[in-house]
């Protein structure tokens, strides 16, 4: 069950928000300041709001979320992760051998680091795609609500009003756009180690084939939007978490403790049936974006997969966050 | 002119049998029928846990009525949150912060979360509605190094962000200081010399009879009663007091004519006022004619609090 809220400007409205004015015009207090203001913000009622102030708490959102020491300290283990990379690959290699002497098999890419450094931007969204990533992107959903919920600011929004519908969509598109920029600094970070310690130069795809290091680039940026993009159905999911209980911590763990079970069961081979279900099945597919013509097939299944997971999951938490009583 | 005259609404707040049983069982709130007058200093009283919260929770959208219906501004709530909050500015069980952003950071985010707040104007009103609050010099402190009073304050300039036609305050002046304290009602009144309709729990009965024109008295989730703050504290009547050495005449004098319920304490002789056939300066007379060196005689007027202990009961247990 979900509520009916009435939209704004229905004609009723139009008449509040002239008194409104009227009454900011009327309250006369001391300071100059207060007064210029009150005027203003009488004129700008007259004139009604714009529809691009919503956008006032997507950015909002978005800020608040990175001035939290914790996200600064999850970006900061994403951006270390291609610098551990890049040092392991430079010792192990010091001695003029290729990688992977020792017949261990490790991540995508690794191999081909020594020659081109371009390299390790995917070698690193390779090895921070399973785990990593979706572990930051489920501790910033989950807490999105839940922790606004156990916090008390919730309730403050809610009557600001920012609109359940409304509050709902700038969380998960801060979380979305929260998926980028931790994409983009597990990307940005690897681009300096690989440019700082290994040579950079024209790149031999998967295919075989040599395209300019220009090109490389590009594809560099197309894999990190498609990463990003591949982290939209743990956010959903994360958010539908949060929006089912009034602890932060709880639906972070619980948001985390799924992406590890769903990882599991992936790996589970008597588990097939179900695997092309499961959200981080296809993730590492973006390595198709490598070869020369692209491969979209599985990237096309891994971004259909995901839009279903947001469909679903979405729905899910924007039924579950509109009739929910706020108590806390 | 008052707003509520320009707009046609003479009552601000309305509910209709407006009843929440929680999840729990637990009913909170049981077929409250409530009328706030448009620019009244409406006092909302009860024992803890007598449903004040779960009321203004109901009025503010933040839950579903399990029964009944509630108007705020002339419409219904919770259906017309996005019409009526912005006109609203409310203090509900204490204040809640994000402890890592500052004072000013705080107000510039709840602020943003108001679709229909400009942006443009947005500096200058968070600087006001810190002046306000006297928070200034503190804005630039993060909020989690606030005093409670401190926080509570920060939650008031958060409800002060815009010119509101209506405030609703759960017991605003929890934890602060005295000085705060005489801050919150000089605001108080100063809001509604505006036009401003402010709605206001608290425990503190002589700060309500203070500043409160009306009140409501609840227990256990039922109204016990509501309106003008004098009519209530009228009901329960006033008593008078002689304060005399001789007190064993003066009682005598007294019960001669007829005052009944005397009693006598120290220096001090009470009774029941007589009816109002008796001219209270015939007593007078009649008393410093009997000899009675009377050093004060009047009335003692009852106070909110006698009200509020006839109603609920001089009990301390919550009721469950
Ligand atoms: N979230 C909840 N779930 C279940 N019961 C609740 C909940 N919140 C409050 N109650 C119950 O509802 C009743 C009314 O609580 P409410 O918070 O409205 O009281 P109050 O008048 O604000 O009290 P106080 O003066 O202590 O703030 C209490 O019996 C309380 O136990
Ligand atoms: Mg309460």
């Amino acid at each position: 069950m979900s509520r009916v809220e009435e939209v704004e400007g229905a004609g009723a409205n139009g008449t509040a928000d002239a008194t409104g004015a009227a009454d900011a015009n009327a309250t006369a207090d001391g300071t100059g300041p207060v007064d210029a203001t009150r005027t203003a913000d009488a004129a700008g009622t007259l004139r009604g709001p714009s529809p691009l102030w919503t956008l006032g708490l997507f950015r909002s959102e978005l800020t608040t979320t990175l001035r939290r020491w914790r996200t600064l300290a999850l970006l900061g283990v994403l951006a270390a992760v291609p610098v551990l990379i890049g040092i392991a690959v430079k010792i192990e290699t010091s001695d003029g051998g290729p990688v992977g002497d020792g017949g261990g098999q490790g991540p995508a890419f690794i191999t081909q680091i020594t020659n081109n450094g371009l390299f390790l931007v995917f070698a690193a969204l390779a090895a921070t795609l399973p785990v990593f990533l979706p572990m930051t992107i489920g501790v910033v959903a989950g807490d999105a609500i839940a922790g606004e919920a156990s916090s008390g600011t919730l309730r403050y929004l809610l009557v600001a009003p920012a609109g359940r519908t409304r509050l709902l969509f700038a969380k998960y598109a801060a979380t979305c756009a929260f998926c980028l920029v931790a994409t983009l600094v597990v990307a940005g970070s690897a681009l300096a180690v690989g440019a700082l310690l290994f040579p950079l130069g024209d790149v031999v795809t998967i295919s075989g084939t040599r395209i300019s290091f220009g090109d490389g680039l590009l594809r560099a940026a197309l894999v990190a939007v498609v990463v990003a993009a591949s982290l939209a159905g743990i956010a959903a999911l994360g958010l539908f978490v949060s929006t089912l209980t009034g602890s932060g911590i709880a639906a972070m763990a619980t948001t985390v403790g799924l992406l590890i079970t769903v990882q599991i069961l992936d790996t589970i081979p008597q588990l097939h049936g179900i695997h092309p279900y499961l959200f981080p099945h296809y993730w590492l597919s973006f390595a198709d974006l490598m070869r020369e013509p692209v491969h979209w097939d599985e990237v096309v299944k891994n971004l259909g997969l995901q839009g279903v997971y947001v469909a679903v999951f979405g729905s899910a938490a924007w039924a579950r966050f509109t009739a929910k009583d706020i108590t806390a | 002119m008052t707003a509520a005259m320009q707009t046609g609404v003479e009552t601000v707040i309305e509910t209709r049998g407006l009843t929440k049983r929680y999840r729990g069982g637990q009913l909170a709130v049981d077929g409250l029928d409530l009328t706030v007058p448009a620019g009244s200093v409406f006092g909302f009283l009860g024992p803890n846990g007598s449903g004040k919260t779960t009321t203004i929770r109901m009025l503010m959208g933040l839950i579903d009525p399990t029964a009944g219906s509630a108007t705020v501004l002339g419409r219904p709530m919770p259906r017309a949150v996005r019409t009526v909050l912005p006109q609203v500015g409310a203090l509900i069980e204490g204040p809640a912060l994000y402890g890592f952003l500052n004072g000013r950071d705080n107000l510039l985010r709840y602020d943003s979360a108001d679709p229909s707040a400009d942006p443009r104007t947005r500096g200058a009103r968070v600087a006001a509605a810190l002046d306000r609050v006297g928070l200034t010099s503190a804005a630039g402190k993060k909020a989690k190094a606030y005093s409670l009073g401190m926080k509570q304050r920060l939650g008031l300039a958060a409800a002060l962000l815009r010119p509101r036609r209506l405030l609703v305050l759960d017991e605003p002046t929890n934890g602060l200081d005295p000085q705060g304290m005489r801050e919150i009602r000089w605001l108080v009144r100063e809001l509604a010399a505006d036009g401003t309709t402010v709605f206001l729990s608290s425990h503190l009965l002589d700060e309500i009879e203070q500043v409160c024109t009306h009140a409501a008295v609840m227990a256990q989730g039922r109204l016990l009663t509501q309106g003008p703050v004098a009519d209530l504290a009228a009901g329960a009547r006033g008593r008078l007091a002689v304060v005399t050495p001789d007190t064993g005449d003066a009682a005598r004098l007294l019960k001669e004519l007829g005052v009944t319920g005397l009693s006598v304490e120290q220096d001090r002789v009470t009774g029941e006022l007589p009816g109002a056939d008796v001219e209270l300066a015939e007593l007078s007379a009649a008393l410093v004619h009997g000899g009675v060196r009377v050093r004060g005689f009047g009335i003692e007027r009852a106070s909110l609090e006698d009200a509020f202990v006839a109603l609920t009961g001089e009990g301390f247990d919550v009721a469950g």
